[in-house]
């Protein structure tokens, strides 16, 4: 590979993953669930534009590998998964109130990414002196933000994207230090979200059943302290 | 032998139980699949013991896949003893509610993967399939958890598979960063003995950060404080042979993936990976201790006793010391018997009286005697009252922390167990014995018919008998058998 075709290949993956990173804000914040989706199945093209130009950059055929199975799980699958298991409520909700108010979530989360930077940096110096893009840093703080995601949101299907964020964020950093994976673990760690999916979708649908709501972020009876105030606030 | 050979029956048995039929045979195939799986773990355990190996007749192909010792064959024998005690008291306990055939396929359907997946978590040594079989457990069980489908058990069940989850993502971000590790450090072959192996030549920096990711990404599917708060939520609303498995052996066979990493921390320089333990055993049975005492809900009660023994299991790892590991294993050990026999005791209560609520629970051994005894005897053994398998290993740990010269931490921990001894026993003291308040007097003429009805099923009466044989016994009198394989396995947790 010429050294003008390398420079290319490494910026192009810069962008993959510098718009990996906007997807994990937008998620983050977005309030319609459907926007959510949208903004997941972005993200995942992005995780598989750059683990095929790292693919093209190292001339790995397992990273091609990798690749491919993200871009026929997570784009394809899963959302066809929500829809046969998932109550067709699960996209229209919007979600308006939050933990905590948007520009503050924001704001956290622009010091996570931060943080992910200083973090980031050193460990890819530890790895070894080759090539590792800005998959590392922004691999960390898309695992970061999809925790955060999964702590300041009450709507279920932000909350599952939340998860399947974090696995989006692991991977990205996965794809440049961890090169070498046997790509049988690959694809049970593809299997795997696709189980998380279902198992959430069919919980969901249960919820939605027996509890009438998606926001199940708000049900919080199981605590300690005096009996009578938690049936109290079961009855209604 | 083959190894896999034991992963069969629980597949088999889930797929039987799935397939639909009037007559349901699912119960049958649970039970019959279990025992299968409890006498290869029995065999595997006994020549493991012995010395011997289970993995020489497989191909050396496999070596990069399956691995068994002596820590890893413990953890299968008491995943097979509990699978099997709390699949017979499912038959019936289940058959209680009169749930439809549907219901019942779905729970042993359920049932047979959870087990499944518990089993594949010793077996397997490559971390990163570990990690794929611990988020199975956590897939598998979300579905029993709420199987009862109340409010309060689709909560705990959200609760637990969203806060496993989002630790696992943690885990697995930890795992790749330790293969990376490994490579750097020119190893070859990724599994448990690979990376004991390469650890001596691994990045410090990677190791550490690998270790603190996983500690407390798997740390939060264990209940350590202050990750466990979904906890005492699914532990306590799940069907109760589902809690005796959640809280008597789930809990430790991931605790076992956390403590495979202490061999290879030992070898890297500033690891600190027993402190690390050390203080977040020592926060997660103090905080227990203190919780206990402010539950309004038996089964609760148990759940974070649970949160208490992984405490005391880590802090005695903490220790560093092999008498302190050997004391931990057989913690394992005892922890598994006993809680799963708690909750027996806990089902065996609810089927007789049909709450949860301790206050609303007085005299119990006057009306259901058996119940109530099995009650109090858990509640005795769970804290470590003589002459009980809990004692002895909790007096073992302390020993081992005393002749260590580690005072403060050994003295933290004994004022802990007191405390949660207490704490425990105020509770049950009250539901077993004391005098029934307003309802003794109003309910006086339904006593009798309402005893009838909250008959003990005979497989739920069995089991009560038979669990609290370990219980009683290894109180008194560790058999050599035994010996050796806690001897072995506390021997893996150092290099």
């Amino acid at each position: 590979m010429s050294d003008a075709t390398r420079q290319l290949v490494e910026n192009l993956n810069a962008l993959a993953t510098g718009l990996f990173l906007l997807t994990a804000f937008g998620i983050v914040a977005m309030r319609q669930a459907r926007g959510c989706l949208h903004l997941f199945i972005g993200q995942s093209l992005l995780l598989a534009a750059s683990a095929a130009l790292l693919g093209l950059r190292f001339d790995s055929g397992h990273l091609y590998g990798v690749a491919l199975v993200n871009l026929v799980s997570k784009p394809i699958i899963v959302p066809w998964l929500l829809r046969k298991v998932a109550p067709a409520e699960l996209y229209t909700r919007r979600e308006i109130d939050q933990v905590l108010n948007i520009p503050t979530t924001l704001l956290i989360a622009l010091a996570l990414a931060i943080g992910a930077y200083f973090l980031g940096v050193p460990m890819a110096n530890a790895v070894g002196q080759e090539y590792h893009g800005q998959n590392l840093p922004i691999g960390i703080a898309g695992l970061l933000l999809g925790a955060l995601t999964l702590t300041v949101r009450r709507e279920a299907m932000p909350l599952l994207i939340g998860l399947l964020a974090m696995e989006n964020g692991a991977f990205l950093a996965g794809i440049s230090i961890a090169r070498d994976l046997s790509m049988l673990v690959e694809l049970a760690i593809a299997t795997d979200g696709l189980i998380i999916v279902f198992i959430v979708g069919v919980l969901v649908r249960a919820v939605e059943k027996h509890v009438g709501t998606t926001a199940v972020g708000e049900l919080a009876s199981l605590r300690e302290g005096p009996a009578k105030q938690a049936t109290q606030e079961n009855a209604p | 032998m083959s190894v896999i050979l034991i992963l069969f029956p629980p597949l088999v048995a889930a797929a039987l139980a799935g397939i639909p039929s009037r007559q349901s045979w699912a119960p049958g195939a649970t039970v019959v699949s279990c025992l299968i799986v409890l006498a290869l773990a029995s065999r595997m355990a006994w020549r493991i013991a012995a010395g011997g190996s289970v993995t020489d007749t497989l191909d050396p192909g496999w070596s990069n896949w399956v691995a068994v010792d002596g820590l890893s064959a413990l953890i299968l024998l008491l995943i097979a003893l509990v699978g099997s005690t709390a699949a017979v008291y499912s038959v019936g306990y289940m058959a209680h509610g009169k749930p439809g055939a549907g219901r019942l396929r779905l729970y042993h359907a359920n049932y047979n993967l959870f087990i499944f997946s518990m089993l594949a978590i010793p077996l397997i040594a490559e971390p990163t399939l570990v990690w794929i079989v611990v988020e199975l457990t956590t897939l598998c069980s979300a579905l029993l958890v709420s199987f009862e489908n109340t409010r309060e058990a689709l909560e705990a069940a959200w609760k637990y598979v969203i806060l496993s989850l989002m630790g696992a993502g943690f885990a697995l971000f930890g795992f790749l960063v330790l293969f990376a590790a490994m490579h750097a450090a020119g190893g070859a072959v990724y599994t448990w003995a690979g990376l004991v192996e390469a650890a001596p030549r691994m990045p410090p920096l990677l190791v550490q950060t690998a270790f603190l990711l996983i500690l407390i990404g798997l740390g939060t599917k264990v209940g350590l404080v202050p990750m466990h708060t979904w906890l005492p939520d699914a532990h306590s609303q799940a069907p109760s042979p589902v809690c005796a498995l959640l809280s008597g052996i789930e809990t430790t066979s991931i605790l076992y993936v956390i403590l495979r990493l202490f061999p290879v921390m030992q070898a890297v320089p500033g690891a600190h990976a027993e402190t690390w333990a050390l203080v977040l055993g020592l926060i997660s049975v103090g905080t227990a201790a203190f919780l206990l005492l402010q539950v309004h809900d038996y089964k609760r009660l148990f759940a974070f006793s649970t949160v208490e023994h992984m405490g005391i299991i880590l802090t005695a790892v903490g220790l560093g010391a092999p008498a302190a590991d050997y004391g931990a294993m057989q913690q394992i050990v005892s922890h598994a018997v006993t809680k799963s026999f708690c909750f027996f005791a806990a089902g065996a209560t609810l089927l007789a009286v049909g709450t949860r609520e301790i206050a609303a629970v007085r005299g119990l051994v006057r009306r259901a005697p058996a119940a109530g005894a099995a009650l109090i005897l858990g509640g005795l053994a769970i804290t470590g009252a003589p002459p009980l398998a809990v004692f002895l290993s909790e007096f073992a740990i302390l020993k081992a922390g005393l002749t260590q010269g580690r005072y403060v931490a050994t003295g933290l921990l004994a004022v802990f167990i007191v405390i949660a001894f207490f704490g425990v026993m105020v509770h049950l003291n009250r539901m077993v014995f004391g005098a029934p308040e307003n309802e003794g007097t109003a309910q006086d003429p339904s006593g009798p018919r309402e005893a009838k009805e909250g008959r003990l099923p005979f497989s739920c009466g069995l089991i009560l008998i038979l669990a609290a044989v370990p219980v009683l016994v290894l109180g008194v009198y560790i058999p050599k058998p035994l010996h050796d394989l806690l001897v072995l396995a506390a021997a893996a947790l150092s290099r």
